[in-house]
């Protein structure tokens, strides 16, 4: 079975075997950078950044002054983390926008990487997120329906195609596409293009004629994260022929660790700018070095987690839920709030998925979306003073409850029973963040 | 007409048939071998550098194996049980020459496909025991070429005389509908179209009822791309699976007949996961490995053969129409070994 859990699984065994150790030895670390090697192989990072990763962790990790009160293997962790974020560029890049508009952005990559999706994720995100007014250029002219589906994606977040159908002179298109840009005065111009093979020649000749011919500020590679140990030499080849700014990381929301693009960045020594994490038009993000790092070490992606939080919070809202929880007076009228604040952020298992720590625990939990709406009915039947007043729902009310909303007397003493739970934890909690101790150090702090 | 129906009475025919399909079988050997250049290449100058300077198979020759291994995708796990096998038989043999390494290499790998007791197929055909229509649902993650795959299949079972249906059951990915319907023509085998958005289950549904209808020999149904994490796109595939099955009585209860994988050769280890996820929802019967001929690294065959009772039953070396072949595990063995001796 080893062969299916993840890297941080395989990790955290790695790690567990320095724990008890004092110090990191030569000999003690060597068993562990061994599990290591193979779990970054496993996440199909490439075999020689692999290593030479494994080497630099080892030196480093020697060379250290063990501090007191830190075990080896939470030292090894934060290695590790700071090791990675150096070896994805240490920082967040954006993409090159052009000092006089129009910004001509050129996409590239394998067929099946999902650039067309990206096209359309990459138009909304610039539209909406930076007010930008882009026009997508339709340059596959060889997959069927390609032209299409950039047309219906452009139709459902509001952004023009330029299309030529039945023609199949990808670099005219391309060249009468950002013309046609111009004269409409549109400031970005993102040309999708078709999947090819590195080893195609002529379609790579058909590319460099593309860029040859646009001129692009910005030549994108994307790469699908569930990619092996093929990563680099494709990125390489393409890197070679078009020497692109930028990687596109498509389909991180799967289970792939995404080891391939560690790789990239190594060989190629080109910037990670976006991250593909879901079908919808806005399953886009940029990408952080340091949240990727978290996520291949299973630690959690708190800071995006904070970042959702804060978002979507009401901050009088947040104070004035933290006096109830003081008086432990939190009821059921809060916490319809409260499901509805989460609902806002999305999914449950995406937001949950991004706490550290957790990941373990739920890894084969699955979580019910729909069990919310038992509960949102549930509380709809309720009168309102039993919202404020949960001891006073006695039995016959449950059962009165539980006819109103259509669930079970059962579900509904479940509830019961966890919003009391959840009340008794959010009070510990109060204490614990009263006592000073928040939850801001996790990363390598309580796990 | 006349004439061809003499020809016909004749035999001559069936003879030119015959030839023909020899003609064909050569030439998709030397195409699959075509397709696997790039494998080959990275595979056995790696194993040539592996071994330099060295006359016997040592401790260090076997990391390098090792490395040649893990970086052709053939994963860890896999990987490690060839290496445990060469080492038992080097302590077994006690000397083994590196000239030998490509023999042995070549022995094992064979080996350890082979322990998968699934049967060969050797062409597009119908397997024995179906009872028309032949049904194939074809899933996997987004990007892997599923709709060209079909579009691919379905042009091999018609030239090999069956009639085709196709479903397009993708009703999710914008113009996906449109994708299939262009293959469709272009092979010219008819389509049930319900358009976009609509329950995939129905237009499986609808597919099945119709091909039953037309009496087609072999129904074909593409799924919307899903990434196996999202629990709730997996149990629609069950869903999809389960309507099928409504027409067990009429058919045979054990339908689909195939549950068709479809694999981007390209993907790392997470194709060991897919291939997990997806067999739990819906009881993959075969896989078909695609983009062959893109990759340096075709060793996910060997792992996906060594870590599943799931054949891969056919293999995509080009993009050519004709370059979707079925996949013989000693062909592909072969083909990964010859020239192996003019290389080392």
């Amino acid at each position: 079975m080893s062969m299916f859990s993840n890297l941080t699984d395989k990790l955290e065994s790695a790690f567990r075997t320095l724990r008890g150790h004092g110090k990191i030895t030569e000999i003690n670390i060597a068993e562990t950078m061994r599990e290591v090697r193979r779990a970054l192989l496993d996440a199909d990072v490439n075999y020689k950044v692999a290593k030479s990763f494994c080497d630099t962790v080892k030196e480093k990790a020697l060379g250290q002054d063990i501090l007191i009160n830190v075990e080896p293997g939470k030292l090894m962790v934060k290695i590790c983390y700071d090791e990675l974020i150096a070896l994805m560029g240490g920082t967040k890049v954006e993409i090159n926008f052009a000092p006089n508009p129009p910004t001509v952005i050129l996409m590239s990559g394998l067929q099946g990487s999902g650039k067309t999706t990206f096209s359309g994720k990459l138009a909304n995100f610039l539209k909406t997120k930076r007010s930008k007014k882009p026009l997508l250029v339709a340059c596959d002219v060889y997959r069927p329906a390609a032209i299409d589906q950039l047309k219906t994606l452009g139709e459902q977040i509001g952004i023009e195609v330029y299309a030529e159908e039945n023609l199949k002179d990808a670099v005219g298109i391309a060249q009468r596409g950002v013309e046609y840009g111009k004269s409409k005065g549109y400031d970005t111009i993102i040309i999708d293009t078709a999947g090819r093979l590195a080893v195609d020649e002529e379609m790579m000749n058909e590319i460099a004629a593309i860029k040859k011919a646009v001129n692009p500020n910005e030549i994108l590679f994307v790469v699908d994260a569930m990619t092996g140990q093929d990563a680099v030499n494709t990125a390489q080849a393409f890197n070679q022929i078009l020497d692109f700014h930028g990687v596109v990381l498509t389909k991180l929301d799967g289970d792939t660790r995404g080891g391939a693009a560690l790789s990239i960045k190594a060989v190629v020594n080109k910037p990670i700018k976006y991250i593909g994490i879901g079908e919808k038009m806005d399953a886009i993000d940029e990408f952080y070095p340091d949240r990727m790092a978290s996520r291949i070490l299973g630690m959690g992606d708190i800071v995006k987690f904070v970042q959702k939080v804060q978002e979507q919070y009401d901050e009088k809202e947040a104070k004035r839920l933290q006096q109830k929880l003081r008086k432990n007076e939190f009821n059921f009228e809060d916490f319809m709030s409260q499901l509805q604040q989460i609902k806002k952020m999305g999914s449950i298992k995406d937001l949950i998925g991004m706490l550290p720590g957790i990941n373990r625990a739920l890894k084969d939990v699955e979580i019910d979306e729909n069990a919310f709406r038992h509960i949102e009915a549930i509380i709809n039947s309720m009168t309102i003073k039993e919202r404020r007043n949960p001891e006073i729902i006695n039995g016959s009310r449950r059962r009165r409850i539980a006819q109103g909303s259509g669930t079970s007397v059962q579900q509904v003493n479940q509830l019961m029973k966890q919003f009391d739970e959840m009340r008794k934890m959010m009070k510990t909690m109060m204490k614990l963040n009263s006592a000073g101790r928040s939850f801001k150090g996790l990363p390598f702090g309580k796990k | 007409m006349r004439v061809a129906s003499v020809i016909k009475d004749m035999g001559l025919f069936d003879i030119f048939k015959k030839k023909n399909k020899e003609e064909v079988q050569k030439e998709q050997e030397s195409q699959l071998e075509a397709g696997l250049t790039k494998t080959k290449q990275g595979f056995f100058s790696k194993i040539s550098r592996a071994i330099v300077g060295k006359s016997t198979v040592d401790d260090e020759v076997l990391d390098n194996l090792e490395e040649i291994l893990v970086s052709s995708d053939v994963g860890v796990e896999t990987t490690l049980k060839i290496i445990k096998r060469i080492q038992d038989r080097v302590k077994r043999d006690k000397y083994v020459s590196t000239s030998e390494l490509n023999n042995i290499l070549r022995e094992e790998i064979a080996a350890l496909m082979m322990e998968n007791k699934t049967e060969d197929v050797h062409d597009f055909v119908i397997p024995a025991h179906v009872k028309k229509p032949y049904i194939i649902l074809v899933v996997g993650v987004n990007g892997v070429g599923k709709t060209t795959t079909i579009g691919k299949l379905a042009l091999q079972f018609k030239l090999n005389g069956n009639s085709v249906l196709l479903g397009a059951g993708d009703t999710f990915r914008a113009a996906a509908v449109d994708q299939l319907k262009i293959w469709a023509e272009r092979v010219e085998v008819p389509i049930v179209d319900l358009g976009m958005n609509v329950e995939p289950s129905t237009v499986a549904y609808k597919t099945v009822e119709k091909g039953l209808e037309m009496g087609v020999d072999v129904i074909i149904i593409d799924t919307a791309g899903r990434l196996q994490t999202k629990k709730g796109l997996m149990e629609e595939l069950s869903k999809i699976r389960r309507t099928i099955q409504k027409f067990g009585d009429k058919i045979q209860p054990d339908i689909p007949h195939e549950v068709l994988l479809v694999l981007d050769a390209s993907t790392g280890q997470n194709a060991i996961q897919q291939a997990t996820a997806f067999t739990e929802a819906t009881q993959v019967s075969a896989i078909a490995l695609t983009k062959l001929d893109g990759t340096a690294k075709g060793g996910i065959v060997i792992g996906i053969s060594d870590q599943f009772k799931i054949p891969v039953k056919y293999i995509g070396v080009g993009e050519k129409v004709t370059d979707l072949q079925v996949f013989n595990r000693m062909k592909f063995v072969n083909a990964l070994f010859k020239d192996a001796d003019v290389v080392s």
